[in-house]
């Protein structure tokens, strides 16, 4: 089997895309420069190149106008893949996203659809708080927008092709921890990759996968958070504590079966996730899950999450505010006596 | 100078968007309208102008005051007031209301309600048109007031940078709802703006149709061209208020009557008289027809059923 980065997984999956559609095109800021960095993360790399400048477009610095320019060009068939460089910025395009690109279809009575993509990478990686946010649950709120957040190579890939090829606006999170650089890896990112198979797959929308396995505690968890879990149920494995991990991948559509089935077998429920609590997504797992399965509870809804600041720099700073393994193994451990 | 036939066609559609605009205040008045109204009544000359220029697949991206735009772009008055009665049978199916017409069979997307919006996405429609050699213009409507917009520069500056086949069309009625153009810009003329972005820029008489027609006719061309946006400035004025029960008392009195005296209708009328184009008997066939029309109009959407409740469930994804 040949292995991928998540980084290598997004790149196979647009390049793929573009060979069989000529409608899809990439938009963003320092995509495809000639002797630049294809993109923040270097996920592009190489693809103008292949593809060309008309079909890797490299705009000004004018988020506004690259989610506008993807909407218009989605409106008339076809499939831009546009990008923020940092998920702090997709604020500048808070009015495209909510207004434009969420509302038009169901304005207009179904006349037009919006198939794009925003790929918008996510998390902190000591860089202070306008190139850390985790802005998620903002999107989940918007009645119109579709939201992914994968956190393994595999899922990546067929997730994204499945998003280029979805007819309504799809907003792609991807974590910068998870990209699969070393220099990611020494700052405490995980190196995550993934055997593929050679032939082409897809994975559906609104289908949670469960990352482990277990009987005592549910954690639901997204993107790094998934990773974290993963290490923390290791550690509470030795304490006698089986942990499920359910990774809902989309968080619009999402696949609620698959939590409550696993509730309904644990009785437990923790969700973790990168974000700030208040108003948070996890907020909403809990009253979904408050509210359709609370007799196969034992024990109350747990949440990990940032604590609510602004995402600090200094490294002791940021480690304090995001959640680690070690919050994860005492939420787990209030409930499960 | 063009035919005949496009002449006595520009007026009726002028005429037709004064009529509509003046039944709907009185269907409003009379409550069965709901919700708000931003009539276009005075600015006809700028959106006929306009889109006499452009062929039945090129687009246009509207603004909060949208009718005149539909109609002269060649959408019915029938689902239109249907629309702005809230019924199933809307062009939009009661979902968009006054501020949200659509009708994307004649090149006309949702219209765009948030001020300066409507520009990067008249540049992205643009560009699929670039980017498929298809040979279609986009002429894009905004405000005065847009154009302190942050989308709007940018929307702007992407066109241009990217020479993309759209007409910037600035309807200049000297208020941003009640804030007089001077409070806004520093520039004299909007037009001035245009070379901040390394484009052309033009003043024109936005209550003379034929002046508008001309100068949008040579922004269409050099759009088609492969040459890029055009920022024509139409001078213009609104008849009544910013939006229904908007008295616009922050307007002067003398300034009013004024533009009042520069009513883009009756001069157009006067033109084609002395032209020998029109009479006045044919003018009120024209009128006659066009009150039927409306009538119509009225009565349909009248009869029409109110949608059902569930289908608000409906359209929020493809």
């Amino acid at each position: 089997m040949r292995q991928l980065t998540i980084s290598e997984a997004i790149r196979e999956a647009l390049r793929e895309e573009m060979l069989r559609d000529e409608s899809v095109f990439l938009i963003g800021e320092d995509i495809g420069i000639e002797g630049g960095f294809g993109g923040p993360f270097g996920v592009t790399k190489g693809l103008a190149e292949e593809f060309g400048h008309e079909r890797v477009r490299d705009t000004p610095i004018s988020e506004s106008a690259i989610m506008g320019v993807a909407i218009g060009a989605a409106m008339m068939g076809m499939r831009p893949v546009a990008e923020v460089q940092y998920g702090d910025f997709i604020f500048c395009a808070m009015d495209e996203v909510v207004n434009q690109a969420a509302k038009l279809r169901y304005m207009s009575g179904g006349q037009v659809n919006i198939p794009m993509v925003i790929r918008i990478p996510t998390g902190a990686t000591r860089r202070g708080a306008q190139h850390a946010q985790s802005p998620e649950a903002f999107f989940v709120h918007v009645p119109g927008l579709k939201v992914v957040a994968p956190c393994t190579p595999y899922d990546v890939k067929g997730l994204l092709k499945t998003a280029i090829r979805d007819d309504n606006p799809v907003l792609f999170f991807e974590h910068k921890l998870l990209y699969g650089g070393r220099g990611y890896r020494a700052m405490g990112g995980l190196e995550v990759i993934s055997d593929f198979p050679e032939e082409e797959y897809l994975i559906p929308f609104g289908l949670a996968d469960v990352k482990r396995k277990g009987d005592d505690v549910t954690i639901v968890a997204k993107l790094l958070m998934v990773h974290k879990s993963l290490v923390a149920s290791r550690n509470l494995e030795k304490e006698g504590i089986s942990v499920e991990i359910v990774d809902p991948r989309t968080l619009v559509p999402f696949d609620k079966d698959t939590v409550i089935e696993s509730v309904k077998k644990t009785g437990r429920l923790v969700i973790v996730e990168e974000e700030t609590k208040t108003g948070g997504w996890g907020a909403e797992i809990a009253a979904l899950v408050a509210e359709e399965a609370i007799d196969y509870l034992d024990a109350p809804i747990m949440r990990v999450s940032a604590f609510d600041t602004p995402i600090p720099a200094s490294p002791p700073l940021e480690d304090y505010v995001i959640p680690d393994e070690n919050r994860i193994v005492e939420a787990v451990k209030k409930i499960v006596k | 100078m063009t035919d005949e036939a496009t002449l006595i066609e520009m007026y009726r559609k002028m005429l037709k968007i004064r009529h509509f605009e003046q039944r709907v205040y009185y269907l409003f008045l009379e409550g069965a309208i709901p919700g708000t109204l931003h009539l276009y009544t005075g600015q006809e000359a700028v959106a006929v102008g306009v889109c006499s220029n452009l062929r039945r697949d090129d687009f246009i991206l509207s603004t909060h005051r949208p009718h005149g735009h539909y109609i002269a772009k060649g959408g019915g008055v029938d689902r239109l007031m249907a629309e702005l009665f809230g019924k199933e049978t809307g062009c939009c199916k009661g979902k968009g209301g006054s501020m949200h017409i659509c009708d994307f069979g004649v090149g006309m997307p949702p219209a765009i309600a948030i001020v300066g919006a409507n520009v990067p996405i008249a540049a992205g429609i643009a560009l699929s048109f670039k980017m498929n050699v298809t040979g279609q213009v986009v002429a894009c409507f905004f405000g005065e007031g847009a154009i302190n917009q942050g989308m709007w520069h940018e929307g702007v500056n992407i066109a241009a940078v990217w020479k993309l086949p759209v007409v910037l069309v600035c309807e200049n009625n000297l208020y941003a709802a009640s804030t007089h153009v001077s409070k806004a810009t520093l520039v004299r003329n909007i037009s001035e703006r245009a070379c901040a972005y390394g484009i052309p820029g033009v003043v024109v008489d936005g209550n003379d149709v034929l002046a508008v027609f001309e100068a949008t006719k040579k922004a269409v061309q050099r759009a088609r061209q492969g040459l890029g946006p055009t920022l024509v400035d139409c001078l213009t004025y609104r008849h009544g208020g910013h939006s229904r029960g908007d008295p616009a008392t922050y307007r002067p009195k003398d300034e009013v009557e004024e533009w009042l005296k520069k009513d883009p209708i009756p001069r157009f009328k006067a033109k084609l008289i002395e032209m020998k184009i029109l009479t006045e008997k044919k003018s009120e066939e024209i009128e006659k027809d066009i009150v039927e029309e409306i009538e119509e109009a009225v009565k349909f959407a009248r009869e029409s059923p109110l949608p059902l409740a569930e289908t608000a469930l409906e359209d929020i994804y493809a």
